[in-house]
């Protein structure tokens, strides 16, 4: 049987960032995930934020990371061809008591290394951000903080690291790990791997990877926080992402354009048991309304295009656990906000230290550069007029709020990572995140998976492998 | 490309604008539709009932918009098919269409005047706010109606729908014909927004509970519905805590209303009314952008066929005297004003100069109503009085303007809807 260098565990925002940095190096890596795609646990519903940094305790390892992948967007978002767009943020403070929280997070902010901070006035605020509430009595401003597609970054390096080598297995679930010899042997639903090394990368599961090893336990909590998307026309509300500093009435929601132009409102944090709960709740969303109203006057509530919920893995230090835990064993736990800012970061960071650990050497036909699927309705008119005539597929739209083309599509499926699912093809191009909400488009993007594929319709998935979206025919042949 | 009028969608609405604006004299017209056959929405509704007032019998969708489609291609008008607009531009004093599609790539047509029939969408389920899972098995109506109708797909077994719009009623109609069970609708008003005739065809004739005054509160299952949870709602339209039934079933279809289809409507700077999502509109259904003309479900939504295609022939009359030089110089039109249980009214201004002999006017009322009574003022001139014993949210009302009635100046005119006293 193959021994891999490493395995990593979880194809989400952290595990992609490991694989992507250590196909720097020449070696044999393989990722594991449960899920049939990459982004499928908390990577794929959070804040979409790049922290600046200034919220971390100075010296943890959340604040080195943060500040660090922060820095590391620019090149990143380039080499990766994502959107990525620093718009800063504002926290704003809500009453004159909590004033000195706001310069204790501005000189936090300085001791962490952050560029770009200032502290303004209520009135300062509003110049700059017009729609916030006559209660904000002043604000931090800190400019290098971002927003970014947390699917397009996943998969922007997981299919970098691919593309240099890096092997994914999807729908394999690790459910246990043993040392075999000098090396790890992890048993899966999809068959047994032997690797040097592992990564733990597992999310919400990243505390029960690590006890089957580890003499000491971590405890990691899922904690759900609930969100609503507004539409496009909503967009513009604000121009920055808006956080409320705690306060008297609680912790508050944030207010943040998207990279795509929409509106995010939330999230609520509420420590559940079960780390498979998915649901979103009438109090959740209530409070994502309300509490977004505090720090933003006049949000148009109905523009509410979905609402989703996500699941942070909080660990009880509340610092990010990363390192060898045990002989060859790396975690990658208690990869909460910011994580998906730190990814970058922390996939260095882990790459370096297995590098050394098995003295790997410099991969020298590493590739950093990867084109994602084009978008053919932000082109230039010339420059989609030409596309189309090179390949007509382009000139057939498929779904209609977000303009996507069947060639986009076409990228979706039969890229390095191609898309399998619904949610794969959505996360990938777009085609039914619009106001929609997939009407349209899933019957159309079903049937080109389905001929892509082929696969019969009924085999076809939201997601996950009982998915299924039809059922059976409506009548058997012959009928 | 320059076309004299270009057609935007060749649904119900699109064909017959097309026919109107061909025999009032518009020799060069154009229509554009994104999907790979004329028809529209029409080619997924397969049961029976339309055309009952233009051809007084009982067809089906696909046999409604036939009639249609044959005079087109008799008439020699010529359509794009597959063809998707996706940018409507002013220029000068024409419009720029600019369209895509695989056999022609990118087009940029001229067009003199311009007929917006894009229909309309269903509303998701995220426009509710529904908490719950987000798994495969919700589906709005229509898109459950094309699955089963058009690609023979069932999208499963035992259904819940909320919303009890005309889609609705027809999807637990038809998914019941094909085996499934349809435990029940839920209807968030106290009343249905669909037509009569359809409760009782659809709902009553199969023994389907109608369950008015109720709301899915809970959808539940990781990856597919595995079950909804349903509650009474009170008069605030809330869930009242205590009420909430708890159905097993592996789908959620939602008829919870339409939205006319404006985004092209509002890159080329036509006003939308908020009321019915769709644009201001005068006497001639020409918005305030001169030459470009709305017509059906893209304008207001409509409960029957039979009133898009009238109303459509209207935009395409008028877009063809607006291109042929023959209209009447206009001046500021009068306002109609809803009042009382009115919700709006289509057209909002009305210009006697450039009115035919009769105008038609169309509008809802905003609450179910007896013993009902429909006034038309113009100041303290009562121009009709019409009793009407039942009025409801789902049926759309008209009444019809005549020309001599508004030779008297400029007077606003006041349209209520009220019980009678």
């Amino acid at each position: 049987m193959k021994i891999y260098d490493v395995l990593i565990i979880g194809a989400g925002v952290t595990g992609c960032a490991v694989a992507r940095e250590l196909s720097r190096y020449k070696g044999s890596f393989l990722v594991a995930e449960r899920a049939p795609d990459v982004c499928e646990g908390t990577s794929k519903a959070n804040s979409a934020i790049m922290h600046a940094g200034f919220d971390a305790e100075p010296g943890s390892l959340k604040a080195r990371m943060n500040v660090k992948g922060n820095k590391m967007m620019d090149r990143l978002s380039e080499e990766l061809d994502i959107p990525f767009k620093r718009i800063g943020a504002l926290v704003v403070c809500l009453s004159e008591e909590g004033l000195p929280k706001l310069r204790e997070l501005y000189d936090r902010g300085i001791e962490n290394g952050v560029e770009g901070l200032s502290l303004l006035t209520g009135d300062e605020a509003r110049e700059i951000e017009p729609n916030l509430t006559g209660e904000v009595c002043g604000a931090l401003l800190a400019k290098t903080s971002g927003i970014v597609c947390p699917f397009e970054l996943t998969l922007g390096l997981g299919e970098s690291a691919a593309k240099n080598g890096v092997e994914f297995r999807f729908d394999t679930r690790v459910t246990g790990l043993r040392r075999e010899g000098d090396c790890w042997a992890a048993s899966t639903d999809n068959g047994d791997i032997l690797a040097k090394t592992v990564v733990n990368a597992a999310g919400v599961y990243a505390g029960e990877l690590h006890n089957m090893v580890c003499e000491d336990k971590l405890r990691i909590t899922p904690r759900k926080g609930e969100y609503c998307l507004l539409d496009r026309t909503a967009g513009g509300h604000v121009s920055h992402t808006v956080f409320q500093l705690p306060g008297k009435l609680g912790k508050g929601v944030l207010v943040s354009p998207t990279v795509h132009g929409n509106l995010l409102l939330g999230p609520t944090a509420a420590d559940v048991e079960d780390p498979e709960t998915a649901n979103t709740t009438a109090g959740g969303l209530k409070e994502v309304a309300e509490k977004s109203g505090w720090a933003v006057r006049d949000i148009p509530m109905r523009q509410v295009i979905t609402s989703f919920m996500g699941l942070r893995a909080h660990e009880d230090s509340d610092d990010f656990i990363l390192g060898e835990s045990a002989e060859g064993f790396f975690d990658a736990a208690g990869i909460e906000s910011p994580g998906l800012t730190s990814a970058p970061a922390i996939g260095e960071y882990l790459a370096g230290l297995i590098a050394e650990k098995l003295e790997l050497s410099p991969n020298e036909s590493f590739d950093p550069i990867r084109k994602g699927v084009p978008k053919v309705a932000d082109m230039p008119i010339e420059e989609r007029a030409a596309l189309i005539k090179r390949d007509p597929c382009y000139g057939n739209i498929i779904c209609r709020c977000e303009e996507v083309s069947e060639g986009e599509i076409l990228d979706a499926v039969h890229g390095i990572l191609g898309a399998r699912t619904l949610d794969g093809v959505k996360r990938r191009t777009r085609a039914g995140m619009g106001r929609c909400q997939a009407g349209f488009c899933s019957p159309r993007v079903m049937e080109i998976l389905s001929r892509e594929l082929s696969l019969d319709l009924t085999e076809i998935r939201k997601s996950g492998k009982d998915s299924q979206i039809v059922l059976e025919r409506t009548r058997k042949e012959g009928e | 490309m320059e076309h004299d009028i270009v057609i935007i969608g060749g649904g119900p609405a699109g064909l017959a604008a097309a026919i109107a604006a061909r025999e009032a004299g518009a020799s060069d017209i154009l229509i554009l539709e994104r999907e790979k056959e004329l028809g529209g929405i029409l080619n997924q509704c397969i049961h029976n009932g339309f055309g009952l007032h233009t051809f007084k019998e009982e067809l089906t969708g696909p046999e409604y918009a036939a009639r249609y489609i044959v005079k087109v291609k008799e008439m020699g008008i010529p359509y794009l098919l597959s063809t998707t607009v996706v940018d409507l531009q002013r220029e000068g004093d024409g419009i720029t269409v600019t369209s895509v599609s695989k056999k022609d790539g990118l087009l940029q047509t001229r067009a003199k005047a311009v007929v917006l029939a894009m229909g309309c969408r269903e509303r998701p389920r995220g426009a509710l706010n529904i908490p719950g899972t987000r798994p495969a098995g919700i589906f709005s109506a229509g898109t459950a109606q094309r699955l089963v109708n058009l690609e023979g797909y069932m999208p499963g077994k035992r259904v819940v729908i909320l919303g009890s719009g005309d889609i609705g009623l027809i999807m637990a109609r038809r998914m019941t014909l094909e085996g499934a069970k349809v435990l029940c609708v839920a209807e968030l008003q106290p009343y249905s927004g669909g037509l009569k005739r359809n409760i009782v065809q659809c709902l009553d004739d199969y023994g389907i509970p109608l369950k008015l005054s109720h709301t899915v509160v809970d959808i539940r299952g990781k990856e597919r519905v595995t079950g909804v949870t349903i509650a009474r709602v009170g008069e605030d339209l809330r869930p009242i805590p205590g009420t909430e039934e708890d159905y097993d079933c592996d789908t959620l279809l939602l008829s919870v209303g339409l939205l006319p289809e404006n985004e092209l409507s509002r890159a080329v700077g036509v006003d939308i009314a908020p009321v019915t999502g769709g644009p201001v509109v005068n006497e001639s259904l020409e918005t305030n952008i001169p030459g470009v003309f709305a017509c059906g479900n893209v304008l207001h939504v409509h409960d029957l066929v039979d009133y898009v295609s009238q109303e459509a022939a209207g935009a395409g009359r008028n877009a063809a005297r607006y291109v042929l030089g023959e209209r009447a110089p206009g001046g500021a039109g009068i306002p109609i004003v809803p009042a009382g249980a009115v919700r709006y009214t289509v057209p909002c201004t009305i210009d006697p100069e450039r009115m035919d002999g009769e105008a038609t006017v169309r509008f809802r009322v905003g609450r179910n109503m007896r013993k009902a009574v429909v006034t038309l003022r113009a100041g303290d001139k009562e121009l009709i009085r019409r009793k009407r014993p039942v009025m409801a949210p789902g049926e759309m009302e008209q009444l019809t303007i005549k020309r001599e009635w508004l030779t008297g100046g400029g007077e606003a005119l006041a349209l209520e809807a009220r019980e009678e006293e």
